[in-house]
C-alpha cells in the first residue's frame, strides 16, 4: 500500500455555519421537547404555580394578581428551561462523552454553544405562548407596548441563564449539577424575586442584584407598565457577561 | 489530481500534555512526556500500550480536544486545536466512551450529524455497511455494547472524513460485528484516507497496521511497521529476521544456571508438571543460536523438544511493556 500513486478522498466540506447552527438549536429542541422530565420542569410545574398562585389570589387575596404572577410565572418558566434544562442535560452530555464528540465535529465549541442557545429560544418560545396563553385565559391583560420589552428582556435573561447554566455543567459532575440546578431553580423562584417581586427596602435591596429578581423586575415593568426597566436589565446583562467569561475561562469538555 | 498515499495527514512533534500545577498538593502530572508520531493517508496506523501509557491522551490532542502543554500537532497541514469547521469536516472521531447522546435514536443523531457536512456519506450505504438497520430506531441507551460501537463508529465517518481517528473500535464487538469494522477499514485504507486507531487487541493490531506506535509511560517507546518490530520478513542484512525459540527443559534449571543464560527467558504459561517449557523472544542469527547450544552444554542440558516461532506483536509488546 505504501508509496502508491492514487486519487485523493474529495475534500470534506463543512455545511454553512448559519445551516449548521440552525440544524443543531432544532435538533436539541426537539429532543428537549420530547423528554417528559423536561417538559415536566419547564411547561407543567410553571403552569401548576400559575393556577395554584391565581386560586390562592381568589380565595385568600394574600396573593398578588394574574398580572403580577403571570409575568413571574414566565420568569420561572426562562429559568428552567434555560437554566436548569440546559445545566442537567448539558452536565449528563459531558459525562457520557457528547460535548467532546460534538466539538470534533464541523458545529465545534462555537456553532454547539449558539446551537444550544437558539434551543432554548425555541423552547422559551413554546412556554410562552402555552403559558402566556394560560394567562391570558385566568384573565391576565399585559401592557400591548410592553410584549416588545417583554421579548428583548427574555432574550437577555436566556443569555444570562444559559451561560451559567452551562458555567454550572461545565465544571460539576453530572449528578452535582442536576442537585444544584434544581435546587437553585425552587429557591430562585420561591426567594429570588422571580414569580414574586421583592422589597425593594433595606436589606433586602440587595437581592434585587440577583438574576431571577432582575428577570422578575424587568419582565413585570414590561407587561404591567409598558417600560423597560432599565436598571435590572443592565444588572441581567452585566450577569450574561460574568457567566460567559467565567464558562470561557473554566468550562471544560469532558 | 493524483497524490502519495503516503503523505502525512497527521504529524505529532515533541508533544508533551501535563495535568495539575506546581503549587498544587499533587504536583503536575505529565501523562505524554514527548510523543513523536506521524500517520499517513492510506494508511492504518495504530497505537498499543499498556493502560494508562497515554495513548487516548495523544488521540485528544490530536484531535484538538486537549492543547499540548509543548510541541507541535499537524493534523492535515493545521493547528487541530485553533481550525475551524473546514478542518474538522476534514476529520472523523470515535471516541473511546463513544460520546452518544443516550436518549437520541440512531437515525436521529446520524441524519443530524449528516447536516452538518456538505457532501457527507450516503446515511443508507453506512447502515448497510455497519449492518445498522435492526436497531436504528431504538433509543441509544437501550443498545447493546457492540451497537453502540457501531453507531459511534458510523457518526465518525457521515462526514466522509479524510482522516479518522477511531479509540477502541472493536471493544465489546462479537467476532461477526468486529469482521464488520475490519472489512470498512480495509475499504476506508483502500480509499486513500488515513486511520488513527487504538486497541488492547494485539492480535487486531498486526492484522490491520500499516505502522505501529508502542506507547509506554507517555513516549513512543517503538514504532515501525509490524515486520520491522517483530523481525519478521526484514530482509536488509544489518537487521536479520529474528526468530521466536521455544524449547522443552526434561528438568528443573537452578537460578544459577538461569542467571547463565545467553539470553532472557520467558516461561511459558503452558508449562506443567513434567517439564517447562521455555522461550527465547528473539533469535536473530546462527551465531545467537549457537551461544544457546554453548549455554545448554555448559550445564548440561539436552532439551526434550526445540521448535522455532514467528514472533508476534504480542511477544514486541510484552518484551517492551515489562516493567
Amino acid at each position: 500500500m505504501t508509496g502508491q500513486q492514487m486519487t485523493p478522498p474529495p475534500r470534506s466540506q463543512p455545511a454553512p455555519a448559519h445551516r449548521r447552527v440552525l440544524a443543531h438549536g432544532l435538533y436539541e429542541a426537539r429532543i428537549t421537547l420530547r423528554n417528559g422530565e423536561q417538559l415536566l420542569v419547564s411547561l407543567i410545574l410553571p403552569l401548576l404555580v400559575l393556577i395554584g398562585l391565581h386560586r390562592a389570589h381568589v380565595v385568600t387575596d394574600v396573593v398578588p394578581g394574574i398580572d403580577t404572577v403571570a409575568p413571574g410565572i414566565l420568569c420561572l418558566a426562562v429559568m428552567a428551561s434555560a437554566f436548569t434544562g440546559a445545566a442537567i442535560a448539558t452536565g449528563f452530555e459531558r459525562q457520557y462523552g457528547v460535548l467532546a464528540y460534538l466539538a470534533t465535529t464541523p458545529l465545534g465549541a462555537t456553532g454547539l454553544i449558539l446551537g444550544k442557545s437558539l434551543a432554548v429560544l425555541c423552547v422559551i418560545a413554546v412556554q410562552i405562548i402555552v403559558l402566556g396563553g394560560a394567562g391570558l385565559v385566568l384573565g391576565w391583560s399585559p401592557e400591548p407596548v410592553g410584549l416588545i420589552w417583554l421579548f428583548g428582556v427574555v432574550v437577555i435573561g436566556a443569555a444570562a441563564f444559559t451561560a451559567l447554566g452551562l458555567l454550572l455543567a461545565g465544571t460539576v459532575r453530572a449528578e452535582a449539577t442536576l442537585a444544584v440546578a434544581n435546587v437553585a431553580w425552587v429557591l430562585m423562584g420561591a426567594a429570588g424575586g422571580a414569580v414574586l417581586p421583592l422589597n425593594h427596602e433595606g436589606a433586602g435591596a440587595l437581592l434585587m442584584l440577583l438574576p431571577s429578581a432582575a428577570l422578575g423586575d424587568a419582565v413585570r415593568d414590561a407587561t404591567m407598565n409598558g417600560h423597560l426597566a432599565v436598571i435590572p436589565v443592565l444588572i441581567l446583562a452585566a450577569w450574561a457577561l460574568a457567566a460567559i467569561l467565567a464558562a470561557r475561562k473554566w468550562f471544560t469538555w469532558k | 489530481m493524483a497524490v502519495s498515499s503516503s503523505a502525512a495527514c497527521l504529524r505529532l512533534a515533541g508533544v508533551r500534555y501535563a495535568v495539575g500545577a506546581a503549587s498544587s498538593a499533587r504536583g503536575v502530572t505529565e501523562i505524554l512526556s514527548g510523543v513523536d508520531l506521524t500517520a499517513r493517508r492510506g494508511e492504518v496506523t495504530v497505537i498499543i500500550g499498556p493502560n494508562g501509557a497515554g495513548k487516548t491522551t495523544t488521540l485528544s490532542c490530536a484531535q484538538g480536544l486537549l492543547r499540548p502543554s509543548a510541541g507541535t500537532v499537524h493534523l492535515l497541514g493545521e493547528d487541530p486545536f485553533r481550525a475551524g469547521a473546514g478542518l474538522r469536516a476534514r476529520v472523523g472521531v470515535m471516541l473511546q466512551d463513544g460520546g452518544l447522546p443516550q436518549s437520541v435514536k440512531p437515525r436521529t443523531l446520524l441524519t443530524h450529524v449528516a447536516k452538518l457536512h456538505q457532501d457527507p456519506w450516503p446515511l443508507d450505504n453506512l447502515i448497510e455497511r455497519l449492518d445498522l438497520s435492526r436497531f436504528l430506531s431504538t433509543s441509544i441507551r437501550r443498545l447493546s455494547g457492540g451497537q453502540k460501537q457501531r453507531v459511534a463508529l458510523a457518526a465518525a465517518l457521515i462526514g466522509s472524513p479524510e482522516l479518522v481517528f477511531l479509540d477502541e473500535p472493536s471493544a465489546g464487538l462479537d467476532p461477526q460485528s468486529r469482521q464488520l469494522v475490519f472489512d470498512l477499514i480495509g475499504h476506508l485504507r483502500s480509499q486513500g484516507i488515513g486511520i488513527v486507531l487504538t486497541t488492547h487487541l494485539l492480535e487486531e493490531a498486526q492484522h490491520l497496521a500499516d505502522s505501529v506506535y508502542i506507547l509506554k509511560d507517555g513516549v513512543v517507546v517503538r514504532h515501525g511497521t509490524v515486520s520491522e518490530l517483530t523481525g519478521i520478513g526484514a530482509d536488509d542484512h544489518d537487521r536479520p529476521a529474528s526468530r521466536r525459540l521455544s524449547f522443552a527443559s526434561p528438568r528443573i534449571m537452578t537460578s544459577g544456571e538461569l542467571d547463565e543464560a545467553p539470553f532472557t527467558l520467558e516461561l511459558d504459561s503452558d508449562s506443567n508438571r513434567a517439564g517447562a517449557r521455555w522461550g527465547v523472544p528473539a533469535i536473530a542469527s546462527p551465531a545467537d543460536l549457537a551461544s544457546l547450544a554453548a549455554w545448554w552444554e555448559r550445564i548440561g542440558l539436552f532439551p526434550a523438544e526445540i521448535s522455532f516461532e514467528a514472533r508476534t506483536l504480542e511477544d514486541v509488546f510484552w518484551e517492551v511493556s515489562a516493567p
